[in-house]
């Protein structure tokens, strides 16, 4: 019996192709790939895959990248956010009012501003494993307490719902450099040089390259992503992370600090809602009430379509940045393409209901789920 | 023989008003499958939950490897070496088997001073020890969900005695079972008995415990009707003994002993 090699005639060989094939990342391959074929077709001569158009779409990606990280390892721990939206107002709103109102060097300000975000994601998630309720309702009460305190607290120090002037409060601070800098801006100047992107022709930017740079915000979708993607697949934590959403009790019994690992995943969720909340602000130079509004939803969406399964325990960070990209290249693109802006809906429908029939499909064929 | 691995000498344990256990006795030797038997509401849940670290006793004393044992939780008791492998409770269907098996306890290998999870080794372990319990798995990355109820008992079973068990007490391994699967399940415990593991097999299924069993326990209301070694006693008896004798045995009777 030891030493019985002999295969079970019931276990069919898989071959080695469809098996690269079968991957939770399908859906939003298959997805990512018939979306960029379409707009190549349709949108071709818009601009859309010109520098500055890919530029466009890559930063609404980029996006919806940095909450979809946060909102796939929070729902493979069988857990949900839909504060998610009013958390980027909110954590907007706490730059701008230490950073302008008070006036406080931009640093400490952003560095606070991720503190109380994180301490109030921990707060959801303790609220959530203390009273066992569902994460859904528990954060759907956050989603409306935070929206009314970013309302609530500009009408009260300023008697306005935008806080402006970020923009010079943020100038050559270094940590405001690090969420709304540029990167590789000497390399694209060269580019533009080289004739490789086009140059401003007149106005006080001539010669300058018409893109002078990719966004900070880029680089830090991809670096949560890629952050994500290891944590998840490559780490012990990322065991626990599998294993919590799986099945709590199981988890519990063989040694996994259940508890532990959703309030942690809480509050990496928390972290990424604020590092788009400062991102934009420091694009946009000031912060308003109504910032993040239907993120949370968005955010589900991307990661539904990455594959991941909405009880928990099955998901990837790689889909849902796939997902992302598949939201941001179609909102965009629908624009680029002349397409009636109202029916990026309708098209957003279609994608998010034939993704997860795929994904729930590819899903059966690994896990063997009935 | 030698030195029982655990005693548990005269047992109680009270939920309230409610005496669950009512001094319960039992030992068990390292190497042997000791069967305890019961019917719905014997006490055998209490009495191994406190056996795990579970419970505490209300009175009595347990003693491990000849010391005495004071539990605070259950990750004592598995530390210590006890393991218990749960009915529904073991593993994640969603999960590979090689993640399952380390679930909790995954092995780390530093890359760059960076822990990761070994992936590597957990592979190989894994196969390694499905191969040795006669499983053969597709890849080690295969789904739990994807195999028998039989062969995720086999592998919950050989992940405990893989961490280091030295009491494995199985919680009706066999009650959800086909035959075949049945089957599979006893001859991991007959194997995982050879290496020297003290096994503690829960069920009411009498075949099941005669088919493994070395010396078989029957709980009744809280109270231990005796051990008897296996050769000593006949199936037909422990069933009687199960269900507190007479009435099964004007049951059977009606029953044309099928029973």
């Amino acid at each position: 019996m030891a030493n019985e090699q002999a295969t079970d005639e019931r276990v069919k060989e898989i071959s080695s192709f469809r098996r690269a094939l079968i991957r939770p990342e399908l859906g939003g391959m298959v997805g990512t790939v018939a979306v960029f074929t379409l707009f190549a077709l349709f949108a071709w001569d818009s601009g859309m895959f010109a520098v500055q158009g890919v530029m466009n779409w890559s930063i609404v990606s980029a996006q919806f990248m940095i909450i979809a990280v946060g909102a796939c390892l929070l729902m493979i721990t069988g857990e949900f956010d839909l504060s998610i939206g009013s958390m980027i107002g909110f954590a907007g709103m706490m730059v701008a009012v230490f950073g302008v109102v008070l006036a406080w060097p931009m640093w400490i300000a952003i560095l606070i501003t991720f503190a109380i975000c994180i301490a109030l994601g921990a707060l959801n998630g303790w609220i959530v494993v203390r009273t066992g309720l569902p994460s859904f309702i528990v954060t759907l009460a956050f989603l409306f307490i935070l929206r009314g305190f970013t309302i609530y607290i500009p009408q009260t120090l300023e008697s306005k719902t935008i806080i402006g002037g970020i923009r010079d409060a943020a100038e050559g601070d270094w940590l405001g450099a690090i969420f709304g800098g540029k990167v590789g801006r000497g390399f694209f100047q060269w580019l533009g040089d080289m004739g490789v992107i086009e140059t401003f022709q007149r106005g006080t930017r001539e010669g300058q390259p018409v893109v002078d740079g990719i966004p900070t915000l880029i680089i830090w979708a991809i670096v949560l992503v890629i952050f994500g993607h290891i944590v998840l697949t490559r780490t012990r934590f990322g065991n626990w992370i599998y294993a919590s959403g799986g099945d709590a009790e199981a988890a519990r019994n063989s040694g996994v600090p259940v508890n532990r690992v959703k309030i942690t995943m809480f509050m990496f969720t928390a972290f990424c809602a604020t590092v788009l909340a400062v991102c934009q602000v420091m694009e946009f130079g000031s912060a308003g009430a109504d910032r993040g509004l239907l993120k949370e939803f968005e955010a589900i969406i991307a990661v539904v379509i990455g594959g991941a399964l909405l009880t928990g325990g099955y998901g990837s960070v790689l889909g849902a940045a796939l997902g992302a990209l598949i939201f941001g290249v179609v909102q965009q693109g629908l624009f680029f393409a002349g397409v009636e802006s109202s029916l990026f809906r309708v098209f957003l429908g279609i994608i998010l209901l034939a993704a997860v029939i795929l994904n729930t499909y590819i899903r059966r064929i690994i896990t063997g789920e009935r | 023989m030698t030195q029982p691995i655990i005693e548990m000498k005269n047992i109680e344990k009270h939920f309230g008003s409610v005496i669950a256990l009512a001094g319960v006795s039992v030992n068990v030797y390292p190497g042997e499958c000791h069967c305890l038997l019961g019917d719905n509401g014997a006490g055998k849940s209490t009495f191994i939950k406190t056996m795990s670290g579970v419970h505490k006793p209300t009175a009595g004393e347990i003693v491990f490897e000849g010391k005495p044992l004071d539990f605070a939780d259950p990750r004592d008791a598995i530390a210590a070496g006890i393991a218990t492998v749960h009915q529904h409770l073991a593993m994640i269907p969603l999960m590979s088997v090689s993640r399952n098996f380390f679930m909790g306890n995954e092995p780390i290998k530093k890359i760059a001073g960076l822990p990761f999870f070994d992936h590597e080794f957990a592979n190989r372990v894994t196969m390694e020890q499905m191969r040795k319990m006669g499983i053969n798995l597709r890849g080690p990355d295969q789904a739990v969900g994807t195999l028998s109820g039989g062969e995720r008992q086999t592998v919950a079973i050989s992940r405990a005695v893989y961490l280091g068990a030295k009491v494995l007490i199985l919680d009706e391994p066999t009650s959800a079972l086909g035959v075949r699967q049945t089957s599979n399940v006893l001859a991991t415990i007959d194997k995982v008995r050879k290496d020297g593991i003290a096994v503690v097999f829960i069920t009411h299924n009498v075949r099941h415990a005669m088919a493994v069993g070395d010396r078989f326990t029957v709980l009744n209301r809280g109270k231990t009707l005796g051990t008897a070694m296996r050769g000593e006693i006949t199936p037909e008896e422990l069933q009687d003994l199960m269900a507190g004798g007479q009435e099964l045995a004007s049951l059977e009777g009606s029953l044309g002993g099928t029973v």
